[in-house]
C-alpha cells in the first residue's frame, strides 16, 4: 500500500514539469504552430526564476519572472514563425540552443548557490480522511493543483467554447478560418506566446520545487520528451496528464524496480518510459489505423493569404 | 519579397545561433588569444623551461556544477595565483571526438594540458602521441605515454570515514547510496562506505540504486526519493549535483554529497563527504614542468598527499561521530590503517581479501563486486 502511494507521489511530482510544457504545446500546435524550443524555454523560465528569487525571495514574483521571460521566447518564435513565415522546425530548434546558451550565461552569478523556497502544499482536512487517494492527494504543493487546475481549464476551453473552437480551427484549415474573419495570426501570436509562458512555468516548476539550485541544463532533456508526449497526448490535455503521470511513474518506478532486487539491469529499467512510449504509440496508432489524424492538419505550414499549396 | 524575408531570417537564425555558442563556452579557436601570454612573450611555446608553461584545463562540465569540476576550477584559481599564469579553459567538452578536436588546438600552443574526465582517455592518447613536446594530464585514466600522466584521488579513504559517520548517526541501520554509474571508482567508494559503516555498526544495510547520469538533478532526485520512501536514514550520494542531500532534508534524513563541500545545500541535516583538492598536485606538476623535471607517472594520492579530504561537519552532527571520524582520519592519514584490510568478502559470502591482508592497489582500481552489507546489484 505504501509502495503505490509513495509511487504516485513520485509520478506525480515527476510529471507535472512535463505536464505544463505539454500543455504549452498542444496549445501551440493546436494553432498550426511546431514548437521545438521547449528545452531552451524551460531553461529560461528557470534561470529567470532563480534570479528572481535570489533578489526578492518571493515565490510568486519569481515565478511570474519565469512567465514574463518565457512569454519573451514565444514571441520571438511567434514573430519568426507566424509574421516572418520562417521555417518553423528551425526556428524551434534556434530557439533551443539559444536559450541553452542564454541561461547558462546568466546563471553564471548565482550557479551552485542554494535557495531556500519553501513552497506551500495545500492541506484540507476533509480530503486526508479519503483513503488511499487523501494520502495522496494531501502531499501535492500548489503547483500540482495548479497544473491539475490547468488541465480542466484548458480541455473546457478548447472543447467547450467557441474560442477553442476557433483556435482548432486555425490549426486545422487557416484559409477558411480567415475567411470566416479569424485572424490567423492574431490567433497563433496568443497561443505561442501561452505556450512559451507554460513551458516557463515548466522551468520554474523544476527550479523553485524540483532541485532548488540552478544548474547549467538543468531540464537535461525533458523539453524534448515534453515535445513527443504532445503527439503521444494526441494535442487533447486530458491525455496529456496522462502521458505525464505515465512518464514520471515509470521513471520513479526504474528505481524502485532496481531496489526490488529482481535482477534487471538499470540501464533496462532506465529506457523503460522510452519502450513504454512506443508501444502506446504502436498501440494508439494500430487502433486508429482507419481513422483520419487528429494532428491539426495546418500544423508547420505557414499562413499566407491567397497562397496556394 | 520572398527573399528579403528569407535574408531576414537567415540573418536572425545566424545571430541567435552565435548567441547560444558564445555563451555556451568558450569556443576552442577563440580561447588562446583570449588568454594573456606571459611566457610566450619572449619564447615560443615550445620550451617552457625558459619560461613559464602554458596551460590549458578541458572540463566535463561547468565550474559551476557545484562538485567535480568545481573542485578542479579551484584548483585552477589556485595554481594561477601562485604562479602568475593565465590558464586557458575550455568548459562543457563532450567525450568522444570533440574531445580530440579540442586537445588537438589546444596542443598547438600549449604545454601542459590537464583532461578531467574519464572519457578523455583515448582522445588525449591519440593526441599525445602527436604531439610529443606537450605534456598530458589525464584525471582517473589508466592509459599513459611518455609525455602522458594519469592522477586520481583515492576517493575510498574518505569514503570509509563517511561511511563511519554514517553508521554512527542510522537509528533503523538503513543506509541508502545513489551512485551514478557502475565503474571501479564508484564502486569502490561504496564498498569502503560500507565498510566504514559496518566497522562502527555491523548490522547496518547499504541500499544502492544506480541513476545512470553524472548530471540530471531532476533524475538524480528520484533516485534518492526512491530511498527515502523506503525509510532510509542516511542517504549517501555518488553524484555531482546537490539533488540528492536536497531531497533528503525535505524528509530529515542525514545527507551526504561528493566531490566537494556541499554544507549549503542542506544546512540542516547534511553531515560530510569526500572532497577532492587537486590544488598541491597540481601546483607540483607546474613546479616541476617549470624546473624541467616532469616524467610521465601514474599518481594516486589519498590524505597524505592531501588531495583528498573530507567536508566541514554539518552543524548537527553530534560531536561523538566527529571524534570517532577525525580518529579514524589520524589512522589513515599515518598509513598505519589500510581501508581495504582483510578480511573482507562479497555479496555471495565468499572470501575476497583473507583476514590481515591488505588489497593492492591495482586491485582496488579494477573493483568488480560488492562488499557484503550492500543491497544492490552491478549490471554485468
Amino acid at each position: 500500500m505504501d509502495f503505490y502511494v509513495f509511487l504516485i507521489i513520485a509520478a506525480i511530482s515527476s510529471g507535472t514539469p512535463l505536464l505544463f510544457a505539454v500543455l504549452g504545446g498542444i496549445l501551440s500546435e493546436r494553432s498550426g504552430v511546431i514548437f521545438l524550443g521547449a528545452e531552451g524555454t524551460m531553461l529560461i523560465g528557470a534561470v529567470v526564476s532563480c534570479l528572481t528569487f535570489v533578489q526578492t525571495n518571493n515565490l510568486l514574483l519569481a515565478t511570474l519572472a519565469a512567465l514574463a521571460a518565457a512569454g519573451g521566447m514565444g514571441l520571438l518564435h511567434a514573430f519568426l514563425c507566424v509574421t516572418l513565415r520562417a521555417n518553423q522546425t528551425v526556428c524551434g530548434l534556434a530557439l533551443t540552443l539559444f536559450g541553452t546558451g542564454l541561461s547558462a550565461y546568466l546563471g553564471k552569478p548565482v550557479a551552485g548557490q542554494a535557495l531556500a523556497v519553501a513552497v506551500p502544499r495545500i492541506k484540507l482536512p476533509w480530503l486526508e480522511s479519503i483513503p488511499f487517494a487523501g494520502r495522496i492527494l494531501s502531499n501535492l504543493d500548489v503547483f500540482v493543483w495548479l497544473s491539475f487546475a490547468l488541465v480542466m481549464l484548458l480541455y473546457l476551453y478548447m472543447y467547450k467554447t467557441s474560442w477553442g473552437l476557433h483556435l482548432r480551427a486555425v490549426g486545422d484549415n487557416p484559409a477558411t478560418s480567415d475567411v470566416m474573419g479569424l485572424s490567423v495570426s492574431v490567433t497563433r501570436y496568443i497561443h505561442v506566446v501561452a505556450c512559451s509562458m507554460l513551458m516557463g512555468l515548466a522551468g520554474s516548476y523544476l527550479i523553485m520545487v524540483y532541485s532548488p539550485n540552478w544548474i547549467e541544463g538543468m531540464t537535461s532533456g525533458r523539453g524534448w520528451i515534453a515535445v513527443a508526449l504532445i503527439i503521444l497526448a494526441a494535442w487533447n490535455p486530458l491525455y496529456a496528464l496522462g502521458g505525464a503521470y505515465l512518464f514520471g511513474g515509470l521513471d520513479a518506478l526504474g528505481f524502485r524496480m532496481q531496489l526490488m532486487d529482481i535482477g534487471i539491469p538499470s540501464y533496462f529499467l532506465k529506457m523503460l518510459p522510452y519502450v513504454v512510449t512506443i508501444l502506446v504509440l504502436m498501440a494508439v496508432g494500430w487502433r486508429n489505423r482507419n481513422k483520419p489524424s487528429v494532428e491539426p492538419k495546418a500544423l508547420g505550414i505557414p499562413y499566407m493569404r491567397e497562397q496556394r499549396f | 519579397m520572398k527573399k528579403a524575408f528569407l535574408t531576414l531570417i537567415i540573418f536572425t537564425l545566424a545571430f541567435i545561433t552565435a548567441c547560444s555558442q558564445a555563451s555556451k563556452t568558450a569556443s576552442p579557436s577563440a580561447s588562446p588569444s583570449t588568454s594573456p601570454s606571459e611566457a610566450a612573450s619572449t619564447e615560443p611555446a615550445a620550451s617552457p623551461s625558459a619560461g613559464l608553461p602554458k596551460v590549458a584545463f578541458v572540463y566535463i562540465g561547468v565550474p559551476g556544477d557545484g562538485g567535480w569540476t568545481f573542485e578542479h576550477d579551484k584548483a585552477r584559481q589556485a595554481i594561477e595565483e601562485k604562479f602568475g599564469i593565465k590558464a586557458t579553459i575550455v568548459e562543457n567538452v563532450p567525450e568522444g571526438p570533440d574531445a580530440e578536436r579540442v586537445f588537438e588546438e589546444l596542443a598547438q600552443d600549449h604545454d601542459l594540458i590537464f583532461g578531467t574526465s574519464f572519457g578523455y582517455m583515448d582522445p588525449m592518447y591519440n593526441v599525445a602521441q602527436k604531439y610529443p613536446d606537450v605534456k598530458f594530464m589525464h584525471a582517473t585514466g589508466y592509459k599513459t605515454l611518455p609525455n602522458l600522466a594519469t592522477y586520481q584521488g583515492k576517493g575510498y579513504q574518505p569514503g570509509y570515514l563517511a561511511g563511519i559517520a554514517a553508521g554512527m548517526l542510522t537509528k533503523n541501520n538503513k543506509i541508502g547510496y545513489v551512485g551514478a554509474f557502475p565503474i571501479p571508482e564508484v564502486i569502490y567508494t561504496i564498498n569502503a562506505f560500507t565498510l566504514g559503516a559496518q566497522s562502527v555498526n555491523p548490522d547496518i544495510e547499504v541500499s544502492v540504486v544506480w541513476s545512470n547520469t553524472w548530471f540530471d538533478p531532476a533524475t538524480e532526485r528520484q533516485a534518492a526519493i526512491s530511498l527515502l520512501d523506503q525509510g532510509v536514514d542516511v542517504l549517501a550520494n555518488y553524484q555531482d549535483s546537490p539533488a540528492g542531500i536536497q531531497a533528503a532534508q525535505e524528509r530529515g534524513v542525514w545527507g551526504m554529497g561528493n566531490d566537494s563541500d556541499m554544507n549549503r545545500y542542506a544546512p540542516e541535516t547534511y553531515v560530510t563527504n569526500p572532497v577532492l583538492n587537486w590544488a598541491p598536485y597540481y601546483t607540483d606538476v607546474i613546479q616541476s614542468v617549470i624546473d624541467g623535471t616532469w616524467e610521465s607517472h601514474q599518481f594516486y594520492g589519498g590524505f597524505k598527499e592531501g588531495m583528498v579530504e573530507i567536508a566541514p561537519y554539518g552543524k548537527n552532527v553530534p560531536q561523538d561521530v566527529k571524534d570517532a571520524v577525525d580518529a579514524k582520519k589520524a589512522e589513515i592519514q599515518a598509513e598505519t590503517f589500510d581501508v581495504f584490510t582483510g578480511p573482507i568478502y562479497d555479496q555471495s559470502g565468499s572470501e575476497k581479501v583473507a583476514a590481515g591482508a591488505a588489497l593492492p592497489l591495482e586491485d582496488i582500481l579494477a573493483m568488480d563486486y560488492f562488499v557484503k552489507g550492500v543491497k544492490g546489484t552491478i549490471p554485468q
